[in-house]
């Protein structure tokens, strides 16, 4: 698997393709994460389907082919049809998602009759035009990846210029408006960047295609961090690796188009995206609510237990009268159960029952104490709606004004709900004000 | 009947079943989802060729439901997990279809499907690949294809035609009075995915697009109606489908392409001319609201 790819590296076309494929990954990834959090992730694909009959008609014009005319009329047929999805939107009941239904459809209709038309009725070497369907990268020579290279190193110095400006167009247009900055120039010139990467990745990944590689590594991107500054640098990143893996793929898998792999190469990056980012990621988000889970079971059974002994037996607590109390999972009550021993909360007695310790008691009461003051809240949240508090963990007793904290208290006594069993390290004055 | 006229069947059956479903879609705001589906479904024939090793039989309709339904399912996990739903679009139908693409140019590359075939259709064979019994020939393969499916479609429609029209309108309205939503979206995704693959094979995928959106949307403008609606866009359907086939004929190009560019042109007409939504009637209604405002208003 390795020797073909090393030979297929010594070739200086190979080496071409590679520098081509990758600049295209690394621009488009560039790119695509503001299309993705400005939510016009598919116009990139009309855009790219749209092209189709601009190469087309390039070729009718220019009678041969010519990778500069090519990208010249795909970039003038793409700006129309975002332009025509605009009045379409905004001058009919049509919706964004028929509207670039409709240009796709029709536009790459348009083009596969030109396409047929040129192949009928065409002169000269015409072949090749089908290479934009699908991408062929081996067609690639020198001075097309010459060509790709400065269209791509020129995307990404404007796009390093203007960072400030596209990002505050990105999240806050409103604003941006306020402060002055050209709104519907710089809104042109994204859209002229789009249409641009989605230009040069027509040789390679086809038209079909391209719309993967604005949206993939973007998102996948969106997994790791929560800053454009570095969602942009880890989604060139990932562009640009899936660019080298897909063409090395497909250097070695004779016959192969080289955009489906690079389309698969990414789709993988993003599936590892999706599982394994810290945060983010199902396996992260799994982990966190299996902890929270369990914590939850441990404070559940604490405050059964409490409320078992406030009876008045702090010996001699059974399993089952606490799983009455409140039913938790078997397994995670033994976790509980285990975890609030070797925290010394509670101690196993001799015939397999429970008794809560001094230390069990001093927890118990603040953890309690806390629980009913926001049973409190929650019986009464009109009354305490500048709070704002979503979970008890939210309700901090050192935060809150002394006011607020007396009446929380009374509503406790008035409820009869006051924790009775009290730690005794707690003095005679601070008793009153807990209670 | 003659070559021009089975080929006429067949596309015109494309366009009444192709316009019928997308009503639907348009009206649910799905339509990219139509497309992410007419594009996967490829993936679901090549797995059902891969399985069956024949393209006859009902293993290709099979495969295609199967994954035009895990498409749709995708879509919903991924945006359930939070990824925004263009973009879970985008991902879902790219990476299955290159997944497709690389499959059929793996191990499928001797037979009579292939890419290109795929995505423009060879409408022209059509009339050749003929059913035959009992030494009778009962005309085109695809045109009873067609046929079943429509009459499928046509039957889903008639039956949850009320459970349709509410859930395509006021979905909220749809869970308040307890018509199974979820239900329906599938049903209505898996009418999508044998419809697709009904026409796919006879003008591909773009013109299955083309035919699913382009009259619905056209029929939008033309009418208030869900009923009117229907068949209007079956109408332009047809009409898109025999005068892109003339046009085609003519200057001997693409068929399947000439009757999407027909479809194009015909909401192009709709979009500057209709009588209520269209541009013009707007612009004139404008004009008649700033002349009623200027002129001097009446003294008491």
């Amino acid at each position: 698997m390795l020797e073909p790819i090393l030979v297929q590296l010594q070739n200086p076309n190979t080496q071409w393709v590679l520098l081509g494929t990758m600049l295209l990954g690394i621009t488009s990834g560039v790119v695509g994460s503001f299309t993705l959090l400005r939510k016009q992730s598919l116009i990139g694909d009309a855009m790219a389907h749209a092209a189709l009959p601009g190469v087309c008609i390039a070729f009718l014009l220019y009678g041969s082919k010519s990778l500069l005319w090519f990208l010249i009329g795909a970039a003038i047929a793409a700006l129309i049809s975002s332009f025509i999805i605009q009045v379409i939107i905004n001058h009919s009941r049509i919706k964004e998602d028929s509207a670039l239904g409709i240009i796709i459809s029709v536009f790459f209709g348009f083009g596969i009759v030109l396409l047929t038309y040129i192949q009928h009725n065409g002169s000269g070497n015409q072949s090749g035009l089908d290479d934009f369907i699908f991408g062929q990268a081996a067609s690639m020579v020198a001075a097309d990846v010459q060509l790709i290279t400065i269209i791509s190193l020129i995307i990404l110095v404007i796009t390093a210029i203007f960072y400030k400006e596209f990002k505050l167009l990105t999240f806050d247009p409103q604003f941006a408006k306020g402060l002055g900055i050209p709104v519907s120039f710089f809104n042109g010139l994204l859209l002229l960047l789009i249409v641009c990467s989605v230009v040069i990745g027509l040789q390679t990944v086809g038209v079909i295609l391209m719309a993967a590689m604005l949206i993939t590594p973007a998102i996948s991107a969106r997994y790791w961090t929560d800053k454009l500054s570095h969602m942009i640098i880890i989604s060139g990143l990932i562009g640009g690796l899936s660019g080298i893996a897909g063409t090395l793929l497909s250097t070695i898998m004779k016959g192969m188009a080289t955009g489906p792999l690079i389309i698969i190469a990414a789709t993988f990056m993003f599936l590892i995206s999706l599982i394994f980012a810290p945060n983010r990621g199902l396996l992260a988000k799994a982990l966190k609510q299996l902890s929270l889970r369990k914590k939850t079971s441990v404070d559940q059974v604490f405050l059964s237990i409490y409320d078992i002994a406030e009876g008045g037996t702090l010996r001699g607590i059974k399993d089952e009268a606490i799983l009455k109390k409140r039913n938790v999972p078997l397994r995670l009550f033994q976790y509980s159960k285990n975890e609030l021993n070797k925290k010394g909360f509670i101690q196993k007695e001799a015939n397999n029952t429970w008794m809560l310790t001094d230390k069990g008691i001093e927890a118990g009461y603040e953890l309690v104490l806390q629980q009913r003051l926001f049973e409190m809240y929650l019986m009464h949240e009109m009354e305490f709606a500048h709070l704002d508090l979503k979970t008890r963990d939210d309700l901090n007793l050192q935060h809150i004004s002394k006011d607020t904290k007396e009446h929380l208290l009374k509503l406790l006594r008035t409820h009869n709900r006051s924790p009775l069993l009290i730690p005794r390290s707690a003095s005679v004055r601070n008793r009153r004000l807990m209670v | 009947m003659s070559y021009d006229a089975w080929i006429i069947v067949t596309g015109s059956l494309v366009g009444i079943t192709c316009a019928m479903i997308g009503c639907f879609l348009v009206l649910r705001k799905m339509a990219m989802l139509a497309d992410a589906i007419s594009h996967t479904v490829l993936l679901g024939i090549v797995g059902g060729y891969l399985v069956s090793r024949s393209l006859d039989g009902p293993a290709l309709l099979i495969g295609a439901v199967v994954v035009g339904l895990l498409t749709a399912l995708l879509v919903q996990v991924l945006n359930g997990k939070g990824v925004q739903a263009d973009a879970a679009i985008g991902i879902v139908f790219t990476s299955l279809f290159a997944v497709g693409v690389v499959l059929l140019s793996l191990f499928a590359g001797n037979i009579h499907l292939d890419v290109d075939h795929a995505l423009m259709g060879e409408i022209t064979f059509i009339p050749w690949d003929t059913v035959e019994m009992y030494g009778m020939e009962l005309g085109p393969k695809a045109v009873w294809l067609l046929s079943f499916v429509f009459i499928v479609n046509l039957l889903i429609i008639i039956f949850f035609y009320k459970e349709f029209k509410i859930s395509s309108f006021d979905p909220e309205m749809a869970v308040a009075i307890g018509i199974p939503v979820l239900f329906i979206h599938y049903l209505q995704m898996g009418m999508l995915s044998i419809t697709t693959v009904a026409s796919f094979d006879s003008v591909g995928a773009i013109l299955v697009v083309a035919m699913l959106i382009v009259p619905a949307s056209t029929a939008y403008l033309l009418t208030d109606k869900l009923l009117n609606m229907l068949f209007i866009s079956a109408g332009i359907g047809v009409f898109a489908a025999v005068s892109g086939y003339y046009v085609a004929t003519l200057l001997n190009v693409s068929i399947a392409g000439a009757m999407a560019s027909s479809t194009g042109v015909l909401f192009a007409i709709a979009f500057l001319f209709s009588p209520k939504h269209g541009i013009i009637a707007k612009k004139r209604a404008q004009k008649n609201l700033r002349k009623a405002a200027n002129a001097p208003t009446m003294t008491m």
